[in-house]
């Protein structure tokens, strides 16, 4: 059972990385308009580079 | 930023910022799907107008909104942070289930109380802070001596962690973590849906209040010209026109007309106005055109009232009450009367004052409403996203409730089930001066007809003549003073004359005989489908309209009506409609007109199409976006399987109340087995509300 000494911090530190990120996509207007992006991804308009 | 109420796919998405990019002087232009909006960032000499008429060109319907208004509100801001409380307590849920699986699957001494303090450690911050919505909730409602949904939510989660705590330190074998956690996390979720569906309604009023004023008519030199209200400066000429609000505070320069000011002082009588007095912002003109030399713009004027009488709107409304308030006032005092007399009962029968405050944690535990707390909301977020993807915007949280009860339907004619732009026929039938009479006095008036015939005209290039005396006879139609003669234009039992079969209005210049203009009115798109939908569903189905009998007579028929009232006033609209509320019966008011406000504030419940007068929009409940009102009869169909789902969700939550709070009272509860039974029930609930969205 002694493994569980670094399973339970791993397993905490990895689930922390998971919510930093979710933090990180909220203020980045991540989640500002869910329908479009989903239509979005079917164009083909920038689809070699970013849009600037 | 423009309103884009038909738009749905990604070649919309493409097509409209396509045109909008190739458009000159637009810098960037972003669509917004889920909003059905279009921000565009454009050169200051843009105007708005031309990128409608451009997208129109290209079919798609589009609107002007104010951006200030719309700009990220708090709303926006306390969305993110319920999105935030919401993802902590997810986080922690997760982690501590993982434990508690292993303590339910027979971890024992020394492990389980590891694993019951790392979870402490988990639990306690995140609570604190994903929970701390619903304990300043149920804060203010205690400060006041009231009981509200909070109270034994926040009790529930408090008492769950605090046991919990306690348990741990003493190293005994049940720990409530896990379940103060998923409390935590399920009812979030409720109030996040529930919070989204109410900012959906509160973005459409704002949006709402955008389209209204942003716009007046200013006099540049003679000429009209469409500006934004924010630009309006102390000095400006402005055209008000009758059934418009005053955008600014100001002095009648040109024009007579009678003033609404009941926003202003509750007087319901109409006040005189004429040159040298004193307008205020918010003031509605009633009947003749009013030319105002502005003294005061902005803010503190215009724009905070209009938003002080959609609240007023929105709160005249507000005395219904909703399933899930009557829901509440029953539950909430019975929750904790149960839990205290688990408390008092088994404290009586053993004695063991840890053990009767187990079980009556357990009790609250169960019994506290997560799947009531997501029964509402899931259900009319569901419903809500389904209609907005229609083009229905609903505005009223309590709407969707209302609409499910209706039984007669009440439509306007002109503009609601036609399309409110009929067009003038055989226009060159007439002497270039009796066109540029008519354009003078057509001009004055807000009326469709009288607005269709104005815009031929000017687009036939002739003047409006030189008119004085311009006064709007409400109900009847314009009258004016030209070259010493009396002109009118109106209705013609008005004007002497014989109606004729089709819609028109009549111009009379002295002691001539009147000429008519004749219209034919397009009939709105998805008027009969919606007709037809709403007669198969049983529901009586009314035509009101202030037109001549014959007209309107044809018009039903045509639509299949049965029942129809011509040559009605306005008072006697808003009559009719609280004569059928008389009878018992809920009515649907649909229209779009001043004439129509009274009777849209007095049904049940109103509707109204997004091109409706300002007051309309405000005075009713559910605004059509598009112009399209085929989605009519479905609405009310989706209103009606949304209370059933509402119900059916209760039923749910009942139901697994009666199975657990027994076992809970009786001491079996677990919290293995409260996890389980909050986690199932909570996600019955969400799906039955999901299977709306098909």
């Amino acid at each position: 059972m002694d493994v569980l000494i670094y399973l339970i911090p791993a397993s905490l530190f990895l689930g922390g990385i998971g919510l930093a990120a979710f933090f990180w996509a909220l203020k980045n207007n991540q989640f500002d308009d869910p329908e479009g992006d989903r239509h979005r991804i079917l164009n083909s308009d920038w689809d070699d580079e970013p849009k600037p | 930023m423009l309103s884009l109420p038909t738009a749905h796919c990604a070649a919309c998405i493409s097509a409209v910022e396509r045109r909008l990019m190739q458009y000159p002087g637009v810098r960037d232009a972003r669509v917004n799907l889920s909003l059905k909006r279009v921000s565009i960032e454009t050169e200051p000499d843009v105007r708005p107008q031309d990128l409608i008429e451009a997208l129109e060109g290209i079919g798609y319907e589009a609107h002007e909104l104010d951006a200030e208004a719309l700009a990220a509100t708090a709303a926006e801001r306390e969305s993110r942070d319920l999105l935030m409380r919401l993802a902590v307590a997810g986080f922690a849920m997760m982690n501590v289930m993982l434990l508690s699986v292993a303590v339910w699957s027979g971890a024992a001494d020394a492990t389980r109380d590891l694993f019951h303090w790392i979870s402490a450690l988990i639990t306690l911050p995140a609570i604190a802070f994903s929970g701390q919505p619903f304990f300043r909730n149920a804060w203010k409602a205690l400060r006041v001596r009231r009981l509200n949904m909070d109270v034994p939510i926040s009790l529930a989660i408090i008492l769950a962690g605090g046991l919990s705590l306690y348990e741990t330190m003493q190293g005994g074998r049940h720990a409530y973590f896990d379940a103060a956690l998923s409390l935590t996390f399920f009812l979030l979720a409720g109030r996040y849906l529930d919070f989204r569906t109410r900012a959906v309604a509160r973005s459409a009023a704002q949006e709402l209040s955008a389209l209204e004023v942003p716009r007046a008519t200013r006099i540049e030199e003679g000429e009209e010209r469409a500006v934004s209200v924010s630009d309006l400066r102390p000095g400006d000429l402005v055209l008000v026109r009758p059934g418009g609000r005053m955008p600014a505070d100001g002095i009648v320069e040109r024009g007579e007309s009678e003033l609404d000011r009941s926003l202003l002082t509750g007087e319901t009588m109409p006040v005189f106005a004429g040159p040298g007095m004193a307008v205020s912002a918010g003031e509605i003109n009633l009947t003749g055109p009013l030319t105002l030399r502005v003294t005061a713009a902005g803010e503190e004027s215009s724009l905070n009232r209009l938003a002080d009488l959609v609240a007023m709107a929105e709160s005249a409304k507000n005395s219904y009450t909703s399933l899930a308030d009557r829901a509440a006032r029953i539950y909430a005092p019975g929750v904790h009367l149960l839990s205290a007399l688990a408390l008092i009962g088994w404290y009586a029968a053993t004695a063991d004052l840890r053990l009767a405050l187990n079980i009556a944690v357990s009790v609250l535990i169960i019994t506290c409403p997560c799947a009531l707390g997501l029964a509402v909301p899931a259900v009319v977020t569901a419903a809500s996203g389904r209609l907005f993807r229609r083009g229905m915007l609903i505005k009223s949280a309590t709407a969707l409730e209302r609409l499910a009860e209706v039984d007669t339907v009440v439509f306007d004619k002109t503009g609601t089930l036609t399309q409110g732009a009929p067009e003038p026929l055989a226009l060159d039938r007439h002497p270039r001066e009796r066109l540029s009479i008519a354009r003078a006095l057509a001009e004055a008036s807000s009326h469709p007809l009288a607005r269709s015939l104005a815009g031929a005209i000017r687009e036939m290039g002739i003047e409006a003549a030189d008119v004085s005396d311009l006064e709007e006879v409400p109900g009847h139609g314009v009258r004016g003073r030209w070259k010493g003669r009396e002109i009118r234009l109106g209705r013609a039992d008005w004007l002497g004359a014989q109606a004729g079969e089709g819609t028109a209005t009549w111009l009379k210049i002295g002691d001539e005989p009147p000429a008519a203009f004749e219209f034919k009115d397009h009939l709105r798109k998805g008027a009969e489908e919606a007709v037809r939908a709403l007669e198969a569903q049983g529901m009586e189905v009314i035509l009101l309209s202030g037109d001549s009998e014959t007209a309107v007579r044809r018009f039903a028929a045509m639509l299949g009506i049965g029942r129809y009232h011509a040559g009605v006033r306005p008072e006697e609209k808003a009559e009719i409609v609280l004569g059928l509320a008389a009878e018992g019966r809920r009515v649907l008011m649909a229209g779009d007109g001043l004439n129509d406000t009274a009777a849209l504030a007095a049904a049940h419940v109103s509707i109204s199409p997004a091109t409706a007068l300002d007051a309309a929009r405000v005075a009713s409940d559910i605004v059509i976006m598009g112009s399209d009102i085929s989605p009519l009869g479905e609405t009310i169909v989706t209103a009606r399987r949304a209370r059933a789902r509402i119900r059916e969700n209760f039923a749910i939550a009942l139901l697994y109340n009666m199975i657990a709070v027994p076992i809970a009272l009786a001491g079996y509860a677990t919290p293995l087995a409260a996890a389980l039974a909050m986690s199932a029930s909570s996600i019955t609930v969400s799906l039955n509300a999901l299977r709306l969205r098909r």
